[in-house]
């Protein structure tokens, strides 16, 4: 089932068949653009057809992304990019629809249509560009920038607790949910490679810097000096384990994880959580997902992957059924129909 | 059974309005009522009229549901406004409906409802059937509680089951006294309560027991007569303007080959076209009901994207929502249609009351230059043709439409002539073939000024487009100054040399009569009646009523400068007046407005008019 959109007969692509011609306008040394190249390297591995992908935006830095794509793209307006790709997806349900967002996009002005497009499970791949900041109207607070936060709109620091977008996600009943940092492009392309082949929408959420407005606001995961203390990847089976020799992990204790020493206090690898991406329930999920510097360290690679039921697939298989047992086949079948009577 | 009695006096029109608690079934006994009008052969309007609570307070004025037909020999262009009868189940509804009846007509009443609590909780501070106060009236008192009870007690019935079906008893009493065949409604209490052969039993005895009282009573010296009208020959139906609305779209999906998608949101009163549209996936239909109006309008501008015929159905709050989104498909010049079932604004406003106030808001309410088609039905059948009238230029001319319609259309329903859809008008999207070498995304079509439709999944078209300001023919984003102004002139003149493929605009009378009575949308029926009535009495009137607003027919200003006087009527402030006079400062408008979620009267109109002509 997961590997439902690999054609076999489609001609090899090279990343080559996806570049645009139009110049990339985001700032040197923004995140974006090594996202874009991701991209660029997974699309010819994925077995579409090139005219069977669609790129669709809402606003902000991130949603210029489609103009960068050689596919049907589509820029819509801030914070609409969620149903734009729903209406795509339910014409045509044969093509491969990608949302690229942004954290003011879809956590802000499009939280609504975010939540309810991953509560109905249309099959669509989301890449969040998290940068905690608006960075196409120069430095506002987003609604995933921390506490406290000085910014052109909190010049005092800001009030408000931020989302975490992996809470949000499987708290709207999410069945995909994985997290990714901008400077690792090999991470990058099999984890959206996954998001890929999940039926359902899958969310990615980019930790992606901007240079300008938030520079470092990934700081502690990404830096040289602090980031085997705070990145810890997961893989499917395995224990929760990171640091620089794999000297720490995470333990359940009650109802709360909790970070240990591996050898200390008696703390074998044994008594460590061990990841299971395909488990339905939400709580451990959810307790991975908030996992955040500086108690935890952040979790990344995929937390959820769960399968589901598709909007758009009920839609055609019910569509399908109907078809097959009804006795209206036409328009004139349908206006002839019911209560009717003639005059001669 | 048909009556036996009395003599038939043979009538024109009439117009009969059912009214009771909300919980008293009014609106089907209406229907019933309507499936035998035509059964008869008459030609026939109907407007239910129910308060926006579900349940408003049992017995109170606030809680009266009416149903209201208008049949004749003639065609009927309205569902009337005043009632020759009247079918009050209790004092709430009396007092409610004396205002929407003519001196002298008929009222029937459930006289056991006429107990003190009632009379008091109408308003009453006498029981107005024994007060002298209906004395110009023919009065009918029916103990319609106690004979239904009486009807079915055989039965065994409860109590609530027992009175859900006094309604029948009025309907039987009306029957016998528009000499009707009851074997109709008892078939469809046949098919109804298929699986309950106890409540298909109690209907029955129940609408018999209605139609012998009335015959027996020596109250009614006689009954009335309805001649079928002389209708075309063909097949017909009974049609509310929201169906219609649903039909026609699914009317030109199929005629133009291209899917039908709705993304829409629950609102009243559009949100029948919703339901409409969710029951027909046997026809591939895909109807979305999103998480609000804002993604209803955007899913419909994907699906359009993605070639589909994309239509999104709302009312004046939810138009108001879709601002911005009409903007971006303005922007990207992809075909969809915005259905605005208008009702009584601003804000929440009159829900369930019909207004015409959203002309200005469909023809201006977007940010920047963001011209649109805007067509207005004119009936409830009209409805349907609108709806695929809207579809078609739309997807001939790359460009959103908004259609508006409004409470009464939607609700009320009209006699259809049922139409085969290989005999409507050809709808031929600009579709790209695949691996068209010429396809540029805002290349253009010489005459119209389309762009060309390039839908994904199609080899050899790949582009993208957007909100942002496109170069002209290329498609590339552009912020060059010049490009700019060329490409919103020509957004404009695309919607502009629509005129060039709509009809020209028809006048009803004299090309030099004294008075041009202009109106638009729904209340053409009401206005062609009271000029048909006036041009018969030998006044020198003509009528001119629009359904294509933007564009305006071609004709338009030639048609006004025949004639001396022009009178604007409207529900609104006077929005299509204001539209006129900046199109056409030359000439010299009259207005008639109201504006409290009522129709126009036959005789407010009539009034204004002799006025005029007498001036």
């Amino acid at each position: 089932m997961e590997n439902q959109i690999i054609e076999t007969d489609v001609m090899q692509l090279t990343k080559e068949d996806f570049s645009s011609d139009q110049m990339v306008k985001w700032c040197p040394g923004c995140g974006d653009h090594a996202i874009l190249r991701a991209v660029e390297n997974v699309f010819p591995n994925l077995g579409v057809k090139k005219e069977d992908f669609v790129v669709v935006s809402g606003i902000g830095c991130s949603s210029r992304f489609p103009y960068y794509m050689n596919t049907y793209g589509f820029h819509s307006i801030h914070g609409r990019a969620a149903p734009l790709a729903t209406g795509v997806k339910l014409a045509n349900p044969k093509l491969s629809v990608w949302m690229i967002t942004g954290d003011g996009d879809s956590m802000a002005i499009g939280g609504n249509h975010f939540i309810h497009t991953i509560r109905r499970n249309i099959d669509i791949n989301v890449l969040l560009f998290n940068n905690k900041i608006y960075g196409l109207t120069k430095g506002q607070y987003s609604p995933t920038t921390p506490q406290g936060s000085k910014t052109k709109t909190s010049p005092q620091g800001t009030f408000e607790r931020p989302f975490n977008p992996g809470e949000l996600v499987i708290g709207a009943q999410g069945n995909f949910f994985a997290r990714v940092i901008d400077i690792n492009p090999k991470a990058m392309t099999s984890i959206f490679i996954e998001a890929a082949k999940h039926k359902g929408t899958s969310i990615v959420e980019i930790l992606q810097n901007c240079v300008i407005f938030s520079n470092k606001a990934h700081e502690l995961i990404t830096s040289r000096e602090t980031r085997d203390q705070y990145q810890l990847w997961l893989e499917q089976g395995k224990p929760l384990k990171y640091g620089k020799n794999g000297e720490f992990g995470i333990v359940l204790k009650g109802t709360r994880l909790e970070v240990v020493t591996i050898g200390e206090n008696g703390v074998k690898e044994s008594d460590l959580l061990v990841h299971d991406q395909y488990e339905e329930d939400t709580g451990i999920h959810m307790m991975i997902a908030r996992m955040m510097p500086p108690e935890f360290p952040v979790a990344l690679g995929v937390i959820r992957s769960v399968k589901a039921d598709t909007f758009d697939q009920s839609m055609e298989d019910t569509i399908k059924h109907e078809i097959e047992n009804s006795k209206i086949k036409s328009v004139d079948d349908l206006l002839n129909s019911g209560n009717t009577w003639t005059v001669e | 059974m048909t009556s036996k009695n009395s003599k038939v006096v043979e009538l024109d029109q009439v117009v009969i309005r059912f009214a009771g608690d909300s919980g008293d079934g009014m609106q089907l006994t209406g229907s019933l009522f309507s499936d035998s009008t035509a059964f008869a052969g008459n030609d026939f309007a109907t407007f239910p009229d129910y308060p926006s609570e579900i349940r408003a307070p049992q017995g109170t004025v606030s809680g009266v549901s009416g149903f209201q037909i208008h049949f004749g020999q003639k065609t009927v262009h309205t569902s009337g406004d005043l009632a020759d009868v009247l079918i009050a189940m209790n004092p709430a509804s009396l007092k409610a409906n004396m205002r929407w009846i003519k001196a002298g007509s008929i009222i029937i009443v459930d006289e056991d409802a006429f107990i003190e609590k009632g009379i008091e909780k109408a308003g009453y501070l006498t029981d107005p059937t024994l007060d002298g106060s209906l004395d110009a009236y023919k009065l009918i008192k029916a103990p319609i509680s106690s004979l239904t009870k009486e009807a079915v007690k055989h039965l065994n019935l409860d109590m609530k089951s027992t009175l859900k079906t006094k309604n029948m008893f009025a309907l039987g009493i009306v029957m016998y006294l528009f000499n009707r065949d009851i074997t109709l409604v008892n078939n469809y209490f046949e098919q109804k309560f298929k699986s309950n052969p106890l409540i298909v039993e109690a209907n029955k005895a129940v609408l018999a027991a209605g139609f012998s009282f009335a015959d027996t009573i020596e109250l009614l010296t006689n009954t009335f007569k309805v001649e079928p009208a002389a209708l075309e020959k063909g097949r017909y139906r009974n049609i509310t303007g929201n169906i219609a609305t649903a039909w026609g779209f699914m009317a030109a999906s199929e005629r133009s080959g291209r899917n039908l998608f709705l993304g829409s949101y629950p609102i009243t009163p559009a949100t029948e076209i919703l339901q409409e549209l969710t029951k027909h996936k046997n026809l591939s239909i895909k109807a979305f009901q999103a998480e609000d109006e804002i993604a209803g309008i955007v899913s419909t501008i994907g699906a359009s994207f993605t070639g589909s015929l994309a239509i999104t159905t709302t009312s004046g709050p939810g138009l108001s929502l879709k601002s911005e989104a009409i903007g971006l498909a303005v922007m990207t010049e992809l075909p969809i249609v915005i259905v605005d079932v208008q009702r009584g604004g601003p804000s929440t406003g009159l829900p369930t009351k019909s207004e015409q106030s959203d002309l200005m808001q469909a023809l201006y309410g977007r940010n920047g230059e963001a011209p649109v088609i805007v067509i207005a039905a004119r009936s409830s059948v009209d409805c349907f043709y609108s709806a695929y009238e809207a579809s078609k230029l739309a997807m001939e001319h790359m460009t959103p439409v908004i259609l508006l319609t409004d409470g009464s259309l939607a609700n009320g329903s009209e006699v259809f002539k049922i139409p085969t859809v290989a005999n409507l008008p050809a709808i031929v999207p600009p579709v790209v073939e695949a691996d068209d070498a010429e396809y540029k995304p805002y290349k253009r079509d010489a005459e119209r000024l389309n762009r060309q439709w390039a839908v994904p999944g199609t080899p050899g078209l790949r582009h993208r487009i957007g909100g942002l300001e496109k170069q002209d023919v290329i498609g590339n984003v552009s912020h060059d100054p010049l490009n700019h102004e060329r490409m919103t002139w020509l957004r404009e003149e695309k919607v502009m040399r629509v005129a060039n493929y709509i009809p020209e605009q028809e006048v009803f009378g004299d090309k030099d009569a004294d008075l041009l009575v202009v109106s638009w949308g729904g209340t053409y029926g009401v206005v062609l009646t009271v000029v048909e009535k006036m041009i018969q009495a030998g006044q020198s009137v003509a009528h001119a009523h629009f359904r294509n607003l933007m564009p305006l027919p071609k004709n338009t200003e030639e048609i006004f400068a025949r004639y001396k006087k022009i009178i604007v009527c409207e529900i609104n402030n006077g929005q299509f007046v204001k539209y006129l006079r900046m199109n056409f400062p030359q000439f010299k408008y009259h207005q008639y407005n109201k504006i409290q979620g009522l129709p126009f009267m036959v005789a407010e109109l009539e009034e204004k008019f002799n006025e005029l002509l007498k001036d």
